[in-house]
């Protein structure tokens, strides 16, 4: 209701200017409000301060692997990994080889369309693939640990091929 | 017949049931021997109607589980739900029928039955002893024929009154379908709250018929998988309490836990053998799962079973321990193989389109049970031979059969689509009878336990 109130206005407000035109300032029509937008726009987060993150920390591993880059994906009761995931991960190495005390645990998750013991034994397999692929460009493997949690910590909570999919990963978590 | 005399009769057969190692006090028929892999040899499209009238009290009194009045009411109540749950049987009463007196148990009124259309007739009485036990008589007759076709008694301490009615119900389910007994037993399972995203997730364990329920651990840990030994005395499980998945082996008496084998390797999908010596589990080894046997004790070392590059996990001994049934991907997709016990002759038994998982032996050697993968979850049987495959369940996500010690019901977990709520359920070998269990939270992974001694 909200919404359609001030897009009322704002066509109000734009008729108005036309109507009003003729050589006048026309009168700034409010920007128009996104279609299904249900809440009001979250003011721009203010600028963390430099200091707040503290290198080699898990938010630092996360600013630096850039958005999803804690992650690789996988098709379904697959487990290997493809050129996008090793950028992913060569991404995650670099920011390893930049803290050479950081220490990572890979969790291996499945989708909910597998069975319970099966699912842990290919969350185990997906969480080996991305360490299998980190110790082959030069993480040490001795700094990696893995934990297949199969089905049981979906990240997408739908029961839909969308969920599914991002639900089928190996998340790199910095151990502290 | 005065009462004196009446007791006199029944100490004939009643048996001293001590503690809770109580006896039945009249073997049940043995099942038809027969070798076919005959599926349901009753037929459930013809129910039996049987009334279940209050066991009579002479002489009420107070017991630690109430007065054995009340008691008497409850435990004609269990027999008939029990028997209602079976989905053999139309049961009536206790409540709708009239008040029984005590020389009518020995000598029921077939006429006043027959005219309530009423086939089969279940009589009896509770009696508080000196020492406070309760003695417990159960008799069944048949009113068309007018005869006693079984008698037992029971003696239990009050509290365990509960499983005085399922002994009874077992006996009667036994003497009129031909099968096992199955009533006197107990579930393990994982009890489950919370959101899907944060589940939580805790061992527990009930009767067959959900009372004495009795959450086990506090939810701290996920808990996932739980089998309960063969003698009730403790619980396999997967719990991620040191942060990874690992079976642990839980002594209920004690309340302490301990690694089934010491390894830094994650392990999972526990099975007990039926003898209760052995513990089959898988493990997973650089990422590569097999499965592995250990001794229960403790001690030993594991012995790996399988050797191949693919997913082998879970597993589930035939009942005469020879004999292991598992599940591989190595065909390229979940397949269900049997292995002898020691891993010799591996062989794929399940051809059949789609996905096959969680195989588990039949306590009765003719079939197993398996959650059929395509797209849906069902569950369904088929021989140890791969052959006879039926499917038993038909909804969104069935999952992880378990056997009723007559192996003639099934039970399983439902996951409904997204909620992600979970709840448990079972049918009977002709896919039909299929109901919930009442479970005072969401509920998955059922483990059933043998018949109680």
């Amino acid at each position: 209701m909200k919404t359609n109130t001030i897009k009322m206005a704002a066509i109000l407000l734009a008729s108005t200017a036309l109507v009003a035109g003729c050589g006048k300032k026309k009168v700034e029509a409010l920007p128009p409000v996104a279609e299904g937008t249900e809440y009001a726009q979250p003011e721009p987060a203010p600028p963390a301060p430099v200091n707040q993150i503290v290198p080699g920390s898990q938010e630092d591993f996360l600013q630096q692997v850039g958005q999803f880059g804690d992650r690789i994906l996988f098709e379904t009761d697959r487990f290997n990994v493809d050129a996008e995931d090793q950028a992913t991960l060569q991404r995650q190495a670099q920011w390893l080889a930049l803290h050479p005390n950081a220490r990572i645990t890979v969790e291996g998750h499945a989708d909910e369309r597998g069975t319970r013991d099966y699912n842990l034994a290919l969350g185990e397999r997906r969480a080996n693939s991305a360490k299998n692929y980190l110790t082959s460009i030069g993480v040490d493997a001795s700094r990696i640990e893995t934990v297949s949690y199969g089905k049981e910590r979906p990240s997408a909570l739908g029961s839909d091929e969308q969920a599914w999919a991002q639900n089928r990963r190996a998340v790199t978590v910095t151990v502290q | 017949m005065t009462s004196f005399s009446f007791y006199r009769k029944l100490a004939s057969f009643l048996l001293l049931i001590v503690g809770s190692q109580s006896v039945m006090a009249q073997t049940p028929p043995p099942a038809p021997a027969t070798d076919e892999p005959e599926l349901v040899e009753f037929d459930t499209s013809k129910t039996r109607s049987i009334a279940v009238p209050a066991l009579v009290a002479p002489a009420p009194v107070d017991t630690a589980a109430g007065n054995s009045a009340a008691l008497g009411r409850q435990i004609a109540e269990v027999i008939s739900s029990d028997l209602r749950a079976s989905g053999v049987f139309e049961t009536q009463g206790p409540n709708g029928l009239r008040a029984i007196a005590l020389p009518e148990v020995t000598a029921p009124q077939f006429d006043y039955w027959k005219g309530r259309t009423v086939e089969q007739l279940v009589q009896g009485f509770v009696r508080v002893g000196g020492d406070g036990n309760l003695t417990v008589g159960c008799y069944l007759y048949d009113v068309g024929f007018g005869n006693e076709t079984t008698r037992l008694g029971f003696n239990v301490p009050p509290r365990e009154w509960r499983r005085a009615a399922h002994k009874c119900a077992d006996a009667i389910y036994a003497k009129l379908t031909g099968e096992l007994p199955f009533f006197d037993s107990r579930i393990a399972y994982i009890a489950e709250t919370g959101p899907k995203g944060k589940r939580v997730k805790r061992l527990a364990i009930m009767d067959s018929d959900g009372a004495n329920h009795r959450f086990i651990t506090n939810g701290q840990a996920t808990a996932l998988t739980p089998r309960f030994s063969p003698n009730y005395k403790s619980i396999l499980y997967l719990s991620y309490v040191d942060g990874n998945p690992r079976i642990y082996v839980y002594d209920i008496d004690a309340g302490r836990q301990r690694l089934i084998t010491q390894s830094r390797n994650p392990t999972f999908a526990p099975r007990w053998s039926p003898d209760g010596q052995t513990i089959l589990y898988s493990m997973a080894v650089a990422g590569n799962t097999d499965i592995y046997k250990i001794s229960a004790s403790g001690s030993g070392t594991p012995v790996k079973l399988t050797t191949s590059p693919s997913i082998d996990v879970g597993g589930s001994f035939s009942p005469d321990g020879r004999q292991i049934v598992f599940e591989s991907d190595r065909s390229g997709s979940q397949q269900i193989y049997v292995m002898n016990a020691d891993g010799s002759n591996q062989r794929r038994i399940s051809f059949g389109s789609g996905r096959y998982a969680t195989p588990e032996w039949s306590p009765r050697a003719d079939l197993i049970a398996y959650t059929r993968i395509a797209g849906d979850f069902r569950v369904g049987t088929m021989r140890p031979d791969g052959s006879g495959e039926r499917l038993l369940t038909d909804s969104w996500q069935d999952e992880a059969p378990t056997w009723a010690p007559n192996g003639r019901v099934i039970q399983f977990f439902r996951t409904a689509k997204g909620s992600g709520k979970t709840s448990i359920w079972q049918v009977d070998l002709t896919g039909s009878n299929e109901r919930q269990l009442p479970t005072p939270v969401d509920g998955s992974d059922p483990a059933w336990g043998p018949v109680l001694p």
